[in-house]
């Protein structure tokens, strides 16, 4: 194994149409592979159904953000009205839950708002600003109109040779190998790289 | 016989054509096209007419500093707001701003999860004037508290006098909608650009351009393992931002509504204050977007379909502020509570009469217009009509604010309150604020959601365009087999 193969990312294609990445993405999944992704200026309808995703586990911090927010609220309220300095205003109660519920409402909204974004952050990975998929030219279009699968070589099922053949068999076209290294991977900023077809 | 047969064919097809709906892309456009379309607003060298546009609101937006300044140099007395009338046009200006945003959030988060696939086009500048409409809201309670280096004390943090805010008081719960409202629709917002960040990143020319769009992207490649979760996180902020924008507006009419001045103390202001907002938010939806969409030559993606379909929500919640504003009266009689009768009359008849009159030919008569279907699909009319809500939407919020108020109870505290050239200027000020705002985005930021609007493309659909061609040609199989039988 020489050392271009030992820093190879995966295996990239690309797909004329939405619906052409659908069909190829449920021959991979079908194919039992399980380190690739697909690539695609904007949510493919059925795609996360042709990869086997269960449902998006965002929701699940956006609930304890949301509980977060109540308990805050009731928190924030009840210590300050009824605990650390309880003052009669109006000859009402220190503490009465139809008074507080505006309050309770907003903070349970911000805090889910704030978990939502924080699980999407931490179930992406992102930000991250450096991938090898960025290493290859052609993958620039994925947010114009480019579709694309890349197989990774991290999967126990990837072979250079195989997986390009079935790439090929599945409609990909401009199939290219990807480095985990910048300066290997064909780009048109850097001219003087090698060029794979 | 024949003839007979293929006139009902051509008037199948003709009532086809007629009941098909119009896309919401014209033209059929690829997506290339729709990414170029809307990224070269941003790309290309700014146009003269922005320069010349930024600077002169720029300059405008200078006085909301300059007149804020010298109100605090001054002091409050600047204002023409005394005693009854305490509330004037600030706290006027403030319900204005802030209703004038809600329609953003309608647009990007009911209408997605009511499924309009025509708020694609729309959402991204709906948006973005929600953010700046809440900013200038913000600008006029936190001046009008008077002492605004005192203004920290609306929050909860302690402080020298070792006394908490008062939580039942519905001014502190405007304090916590109106930030709540502004930090998630900032989320929603942000949230909602990302794909279309790296859009922009992975066409930039400059190493600058790349860097600065490449850290607000995040590093977005489209995979589809963040699709999935984007998604939903998206559908989260829709949903709780449905019942936040609701909300907001009703928290700030509980301002009115839990007071005991008659004009005020009302149950039908959280609904009443929630249609108005949308109903001036579009308004001014539709005075941002038909100049614009002239400008860059926007007419497949914010098509005519989409200017219909606003001036009707417009039609419907003007009816539904006029309905409001009947009713008020009503109750208002029917209660046969002498105050609350005396604050109607004087409403409509008191010395605000212009202002009353002004507000029902703006709210009530000038929305009726829409129900021609000429006046709904001509641009400029359409421009025209909804100055009136624009204006129309300000006396509402200044009728229901000052004429209450400006007669207290004894004959011996009337007033009358006229503003100041500073109360005039400071709110000149604010819509140059708003409007420099608009243009700085529109120039730095892609102004429509290119991601969504591929999305809604025929070309996007993985189902159609493939089931389409093998229904097609499995009919064409299904001639031949019959053919070859």
């Amino acid at each position: 194994m020489n050392r271009s193969e030992k820093s190879l990312h995966g295996l990239g294609a690309e797909f004329p149409t939405a619906a052409s990445l659908l069909h190829a993405a449920k021959k991979v999944q079908a194919l039992g592979f399980r380190r690739w992704d697909v690539y695609s200026p904007f949510p493919v309808h059925g795609m996360d159904h042709a990869m086997g995703f269960k449902r998006s586990r965002v929701s699940l911090f956006s609930l304890i953000g949301g509980f977060i927010g109540l308990g805050t609220a009731f928190a924030l309220i009840y210590y300050t009205s009824a605990v650390n300095y309880p003052l009669i205003t109006q000859g009402k109660p220190y503490f009465s839950l139809e008074a507080s519920l505006p309050i309770f409402f907003e903070l349970t909204i911000l805090l889910t708002a704030f978990g939502t974004v924080l699980g999407l952050l931490l179930l992406t990975l992102l930000p991250r600003f450096h991938h090898p998929v960025f290493n290859w030219d052609r993958f620039q279009r994925v947010t114009d109109d480019g579709f694309f699968i890349v197989l990774e070589t991290a999967d126990p099922q990837f072979s250079n040779e195989t997986s390009r053949k079935f790439l090929q068999e599945i409609g990909g076209t401009h199939i290219s190998e990807i480095f985990q290294d910048p300066e290997t991977t064909p780009h048109p900023a850097r001219p003087n790289s090698e060029v794979f077809s | 016989m024949r003839a007979d047969n293929s006139s009902a064919q051509a008037a199948f097809a003709n009532a086809s054509a007629y009941l098909e709906r119009k896309p919401l892309v014209s033209n059929q456009r690829p997506l290339a096209w729709i990414t170029d379309h809307i990224c070269r607003i941003v790309e290309k060298p700014a146009p003269m007419w922005w320069w010349i546009l930024t600077i002169f609101f720029g300059a405008v937006a200078c006085l909301t500093p300059l007149m804020l300044t010298y109100l605090v140099s001054t002091g409050v007395g600047v204002w023409g707001l005394n005693v009854p009338v305490c509330w004037a046009w600030d706290i006027t200006n403030f319900v204005f701003w802030i209703g004038i945003g809600h329609a953003g959030t309608l647009i990007s988060a009911i209408l997605f999860l009511t499924r309009q696939n025509w708020r694609t086009s729309v959402n991204r500048s709906a948006e973005a004037m929600t953010i700046f409409a809440v900013i200038c809201a913000g600008i006029f309670p936190a001046f009008h508290v008077g002492r605004v280096w005192m203004a920290w004390f609306l929050a909860p943090v302690p402080n020298a006098n070792a006394i908490w805010q008062n939580f039942r008081s519905p001014l502190l719960w405007d304090v916590f909608a109106v930030s709540t409202y502004f930090t998630v629709s900032l989320i929603f917002w942000y949230l909602g650009l990302i794909p279309d960040l790296a859009s922009l990143r992975d066409r930039a020319k400059t190493r600058f351009r790349q860097m600065a769009y490449g850290l607000l992207a995040m590093g977005w490649r489209g995979s589809n393992r963040h699709w999935t979760h984007y998604e939903k996180a998206y559908l989260i902020l829709a949903g709780i931002s449905t019942p936040l924008v609701l909300s907001v507006h009703s928290v700030v009419s509980f301002d009115f509504a839990t007071s005991i001045v008659p004009g005020w103390h009302t149950t039908i202001f959280p609904p009443y204050f929630v249609a108005g907002a949308i109903f001036g938010g579009f308004a001014m939806v539709l005075t941002l977007l038909i100049p614009f969409r002239e400008i860059y030559g926007l007419h497949d993606l914010v098509t005519d379909k989409h200017i219909d379909n606003m001036c009707k929500i417009i039609l419907l919640t003007g009816s539904l502020v006029g309905y409001a504003y009947a009713m008020e009266f009503f109750i208002a009689w029917y209660s046969g509570n002498p105050f609350e009768i005396y604050a109607f009359t004087n409403r409509a008849f008191g010395p605000y009469w212009w202002a009353y009159w002004a507000m029902i030919t703006c709210n009530v008569a000038a929305p009726q217009l829409f129900w021609f279907k000429y006046c709904r699909q001509n641009p400029w009319v359409v421009l025209a009509i909804v100055m009136f809500p624009n204006t129309g939407m300000w006396f509402e919020r200044f009728v229901i604010i000052v004429t209450s108020i400006h007669r207290d109870f004894l004959p011996s505290s009337w007033g009358y309150f006229s503003p100041t050239w500073v109360d005039i200027t400071l709110f000149i000020g604010t819509i140059g604020l708003f409007v420099f705002l608009f243009l700085l985005f529109v120039r730095f930021l892609p102004m429509i959601n290119i991601f969504e609007v591929k999305n809604i493309t025929p070309e996007a659909d993985p189902h159609t365009p493939d089931s389409h061609s093998e229904r097609d040609s499995s009919i064409s199989h299904a001639t031949t087999t019959e053919v070859h039988a």
